[in-house]
């Protein structure tokens, strides 16, 4: 068996793309070098992930119809279509990668616009698409569109102009690339995306290297836009009611309030050891709304009680490390920014989630990576896995090309 | 790379650094409030999601029976269909939903919607409508209509998605079989709600016997034996979903059935005694008052059965009455107030035991009593003139004639008022003519408190008025509560609405109306004037007379019988007082009362009885009443039984009450015509029954054993 290391040093550059899938096909076969404590930890989550909306659909014959395993086998489809997708970005060459992000973006964004004109209206925002009996929220990709198509601005100026300073053009280009999509998101509305997109942007801005001034104007900047937004009553007073619904459910009894209420009912009900799979009174009962996407977290409170929800919140901190870690170890610009990005995207958006369900975020409709139960959250997430261990193999099996700058005629065409 | 400026790379790595610190303190975050929710405030939570997955339904006891001497049932219990609704389900839907679902609720049990709304408020918050709000436990369904046709139960049970959050059950409610078409409401009583205050003492108490949607006792027996009767109730908890539908049993406390009281009043007689009540009655407003000119008022009336040597009740009847059924499922506040009116004759005031009147003649026995107690004998003689004047006024022999001088026998026999005025003014002028001397001795009153008037009989009913003796005590504190009133009605000219009689009246009242004068006494004995009794009151002490002077506390319950049918208590006859006569006084009163059956004032009445068979004795009344017309007493009694009858504004003792008491009479004895047939008595064995009914295991109850007289 070969292991990277004795691997020729040196790839030649710029190889025909015809010859790219004869490549992947000995990459695939590379599977020591893949980091198999994300994986195991991404599949950990998907396990539990589908177990947990298993628990919290079993008994909901309003959702499932009377097939108590509906949503496990919907689930577990999702995980399979994730995996696939997973393994063929981890398979395709990096540079490939890169062709493909400005059409991963492109896509996203046209997926955004088509939500605008003709998508469905769910709990209030307009976020899904309606193909083919499925539906898809564009937002869950544009995440992804947004942290690779930050990443390689940054990485094309870097590699063709030889510098290696974020200017003030490079801020610039990034917050364009996240302008579009951002925008599209706003006019939904989706505040709970937009929320984890904002994070994620700064966090790429952040791993870049940008100035400190360039970070601090922009929160700033985000936080002044904030204030002025509910000051000057673009948002009405309920939307800001039910934002600040967490610190006091009496201020939306009805709505989010009700969801943070029985939220955190759920997951107190749990205690130490929980009331086992299957188990949970207020879960059997259908108490928390929404349980199986945005509240998944509660039914691990409930019935896995504060070791498997602790073990939940482990594996999510050993993808969040990992991500960094491959971040860090790589010293491909495109792969370091966007390694941090997902980072980002995937520690905030489990944040703002599992901070939702105990009560100490406020109630936006974000789905906790892997465990939510949903298409295209899972495939926007696997998607981003498969790129995190496409940047961690390269960066363990080729130190040589990562001197090599990759011209840019591609992209720049 | 040599500036001190580091390189954007090593910027970014360490900007990498920091955000790992970030990230990692941001999941410590999120662990430490999931220990703190699940760990340290764990308990709480499970507290309230138990509060709101399961749902306590009580289980209300069934309430324990009431039976007759006989084991014949009085109050029963059946099933009944209760709507109840379950608010944690409701405050969590859209105010729109509510109200629609309030709304087609309303029109199926036929309600206002506004009223149910009520119903739901808890008292004490705000909008909560006392007399209709909940006052019970918050995770227990509120009853909001009560005893439901079946049709719309099913109905509601049968379309459980209209009617999310609607609990429809079944309850036990009193029922009245009324065996012998009887009434008997003011014995029984009636049940209602539990009141908040009740329910927070008991809460206090830590009495878990009731619960917010508990019936407790009110009146009568259901009252008096409440605690018996009450039972334990039983909690079921189920498993709810977030919309109220039950999922599945979680565990069940069983409800303990309350205890059976068995009572001393037989069915039959009491039956026999309400029909004569109505039918004296009818019978006395059909009759032309002479006095008056116009027929008699009869606005109400009792008839009080004791058994003469234990005092326990055999029948007790009032009129006016009312159905105590209109306490199923809700009396309404019209029906309520008319119970209450003066113009409806206020029927829940039970007059046995809660009516006064002046006792009139019924009065002369226990001043007789009284006179031979103290300084008279059976030889004593007395003129029994047509009037006798004391002070200023004739005092007149209504009811007799003038008879000359006769004995105390035969002024009972023929009510002679002047031979009792002559022996009242005596005791007045040896004793009391000091009309302001509030200590002066007065043996008729002495002997009245002695047969226990003017204090409660002690029966086992609630709210039983005490009657009143107008001696000089009474007197003298009614004076010094009215002076003011009156001196200053004095004080001023006569206005236009003051009568004449009235101011005359007040300026005598203001000047001596504390004075204990000799036409007081002499009013006070024949029974007239201010003193008052209750018909209760009069049948005890007649009792007294029967059994030799036993004053008893009259009992109507007799045992209280667990539901298995266990023997749990006996109540025993309770003597209160015994009266002392010299000898022969008991026994020479008896001849007297019997000879006013055989040739007395309720002779005429008693043509034809057979009276050396069945001995009666008697003695009629009939009081006057300032404004009114007078009231009719009988008060008479046998060997066994003391029969006493009123008629408020009914004319005379023996002319309005004198038919009913014979025809009672004729029952408990069996007498027909001039026969008497033991057999045919309305209670088996004549005499009311020493033993209790027998409970079965299978819930039948058979009557005790008749012991051979």
């Amino acid at each position: 068996m070969t292991t990277t290391s004795i691997r020729p040093p040196a790839r030649p550059a710029g190889r025909p793309a015809g010859r790219s899938a004869g490549r992947s096909t000995s990459r695939l076969s590379q599977v020591n070098g893949i980091d198999w404590v994300l994986m195991g930890a991404v599949l950990a989550l998907t396990v539990l992930g589908a177990l947990l909306v298993w628990s919290a659909t079993s008994n909901r014959e309003d959702l499932t119809g009377g097939d108590s395993s509906a949503y496990l086998g919907k689930q577990v489809m999702n995980v399979a279509i994730g995996l696939v997708l997973m393994v063929t970005v981890m398979a395709t060459d990096h540079r490939w990668v890169r062709i493909l992000t400005p059409l991963v973006y492109l896509a996203s964004v046209v997926g955004l616009v088509l939500v605008l004109t003709m998508g469905s209206t769910i709990n209030g925002s307009r976020s899904w698409l309606m193909v083919g009996g499925m539906s898809i929220q564009p937002s869950e990709l544009a995440k992804l569109a947004v942290v690779v198509g930050m990443a390689l601005v940054v990485a094309e100026r870097a590699d063709a102009r030889w510098r290696t300073r974020v200017g003030t053009v490079d801020v610039f280009a990034m917050l364009g690339v996240a302008a579009v999509p951002a925008t599209l998101i706003m006019l939904q509305p989706d505040l709970g995306t937009m929320l984890v997109l904002s994070a994620t942007v700064f966090g790429v801005l952040a791993a870049s290297g940008a100035r400190r001034r360039w970070l601090v104007l922009l929160a700033g900047g985000g936080v002044a836009a904030a204030v002025a937004a509910v000051g000057a009553g673009a948002l009405k007073a309920y939307q800001v009611d039910r934002f600040l619904a967490f610190t006091n459910p009496d201020l939306d009894p009805r709505g989010a309030g009700y969801n943070v209420e029985q939220a955190r009912i759920a997951v107190g009900n749990g205690g130490l050891f929980g009331q086992g799979l299957f188990d949970g009174s207020q879960t059997r009962s259908g108490f928390v709304p929404e349980q199986h996407t945005d509240f998944v977290f509660t039914v691990a409170g409930e019935e896995l009680g504060l070791v498997g929800a602790g073990l939940l919140i482990g594996l999510l901190v050993v993808v969040l490390w990992r991500a960094l870690s491959i971040a860090a170890h790589t010293d491909d610009v495109f792969g370091r920014i966007a390694a941090a990005g997902i980072a980002c995207w995937f520690g905030f958006q489990a944040f703002q989630n599992i901070g939702m369900c105990v009560g100490i975020m406020p109630v936006t409709g974000v789905p906790l990576p892997f465990v939510s139960y949903g298409g295209s959250s899972m495939f926007a997430g696997m998607l981003a896995v498969g790129l995190l261990q496409n940047i961690h193999l390269r960066a363990i099996s080729a130190p040589a090309a990562r001197m090599t700058p990759t011209p840019g005629v591609l992209v720049r065409s | 790379m040599t500036s001190a400026r580091p390189q954007p790379a090593q910027r970014s790595k360490l900007r990498l650094v920091v955000l790992q610190a970030l990230v990692f303190s941001l999941f410590a975050t999120l662990f430490v409030r999931l220990y703190y929710l699940q760990v340290v405030s764990g308990d709480e939570y499970t507290a309230q999601a138990a509060a709101q997955s399961v749902r306590e339904i009580v289980v209300q006891p069934q309430r324990g029976l009431i039976v007759d001497d006989q084991g014949r049932p009085l109050v029963t219990n059946r099933t009944s269909w209760v709507v109840s609704v379950d608010r944690t389900v409701v405050d969590k839907m859209t105010d729109g939903v509510r109200a629609k679902l309030v709304e087609r609720l309303g029109r199926v049990v036929g309600e206002r919607a506004k009223r149910i709304e009520k119903q739901l408020v808890t008292c004490g918050e705000e909008g909560s409508v006392s007399g209709l709000c909940w006052n019970g436990s918050p995770f227990q369904a509120v009853p909001v209509a009560q005893d439901v046709p079946q049709d719309v139960a099913l109905r509601i049970l049968e379309q459980p998605e209209d009617f999310p959050a609607v609990v429809v059950d079944q309850q036990t409610v009193r029922s009245y079989p009324q065996p012998f078409g009887i009434n008997l409401a003011h014995v029984l009583g009636y049940l209602s709600p539990i009141t908040e205050e009740e329910y927070d003492t008991a809460q206090d108490d830590g009495d878990r016997s009731v619960n917010g949607a508990s019936a407790v006792g009110r009146a009568g027996v259901e009252r008096q034996y409440d605690r018996w009767l009450r039972g334990m109730p039983g909690y079921r908890s189920v498993a709810v979903d977030s919309m109220g539908r039950v999922l599945g049993d979680d565990g069940e406390v069983e409800s303990q059935p309350g205890d059976t009281l068995v009572t001393s009043i037989d069915a039959k007689v009491q039956g026999v005694v309400e029909t004569q009540l109505e039918e004296a009655i009818a019978v006395a407003r059909a009759t032309r008052d002479t006095v008056t000119g116009r027929n008699y008022v009869a606005d109400s009336g009792a008839v009080v059965v004791l058994e003469a040597d234990t005092g326990r009740v055999v029948a007790m009847a009032s009129q006016p009455t009312y159905d105590p059924g209109l306490w199923v499922g809700g009396i309404t506040k019209k029906q309520l107030s008319r119970l209450y009116s003066e113009a409806a004759g206020t029927p829940l005031l039970g007059r046995a035991t809660q009516g006064q009147f002046a006792p009139g003649s019924t009065w002369k026995p226990f001043m007789t009593a009284g006179a031979l107690s103290n300084g008279y004998s059976t030889d004593t003689m007395l003129n029994c003139s047509s009037f006798l004047s004391v002070g200023n006024r004739d005092f007149k022999n209504y009811e007799s004639g003038a008879y000359g001088y006769i004995s105390f026998a035969k002024a009972l026999e023929v009510s002679c008022n002047t031979f009792f005025y002559r022996v009242g003014l005596d005791y007045w002028q040896r004793y009391g003519s000091d009309v302001a001397d509030v200590d002066a001795r007065d043996p008729l009153v002495e002997e009245a408190k002695k047969f226990g008037f003017g204090r409660e009989t002690g029966i086992d009913l609630p709210g039983e008025a005490s009657g009143r003796i107008a001696d000089r005590a009474w007197k003298r504190a009614y004076f010094e509560s009215q002076k003011d009133y009156y001196c200053d009605l004095a004080a001023k000219p006569q206005d236009a609405d003051t009568s004449d009689f009235v101011y005359l009246f007040a300026r005598e009242f203001c000047v001596e109306g504390y004075a204990y004068r000799a036409g007081d006494a002499v009013n006070f004995a024949i029974g007239q004037g201010d003193t008052i009794v209750t018909p209760l009151q009069l049948a005890r002490a007649y009792a007294a007379i029967a059994n030799g002077g036993t004053l008893y506390a009259p009992r109507i319950g007799k045992a209280v019988v667990s539901s298995d049918g266990t023997v749990i208590r006996k109540i025993a006859p309770k003597k209160v007082g015994q009266v002392k006569v010299p000898d022969g006084v008991f026994g020479y009163i008896d001849d007297a009362l019997k000879g006013v059956t055989r040739q007395g004032t309720m002779a005429w009445r008693m043509v034809g009885f057979p009276l050396d068979e069945v001995v009666i004795r008697s003695k009629t009344g009939s009081a006057e009443v300032y404004g009114k017309q007078s009231t009719s007493w009988v008060a008479s009694y046998s060997d066994d039984y003391v029969v006493v009858m009123m008629v408020s504004q009914g004319g005379t003792g023996s002319g309005t009450s004198g038919p009913a008491i014979r025809k009672i009479w004729e029952s408990l004895y069996g007498v027909t015509e001039e026969q008497v047939r033991p057999s045919d008595a309305a209670i088996p064995g004549v005499t009311p029954p020493q033993g209790l009914p027998t409970f079965r295991r299978d819930g039948s109850i058979l009557p005790p054993a008749t012991e051979k007289r």
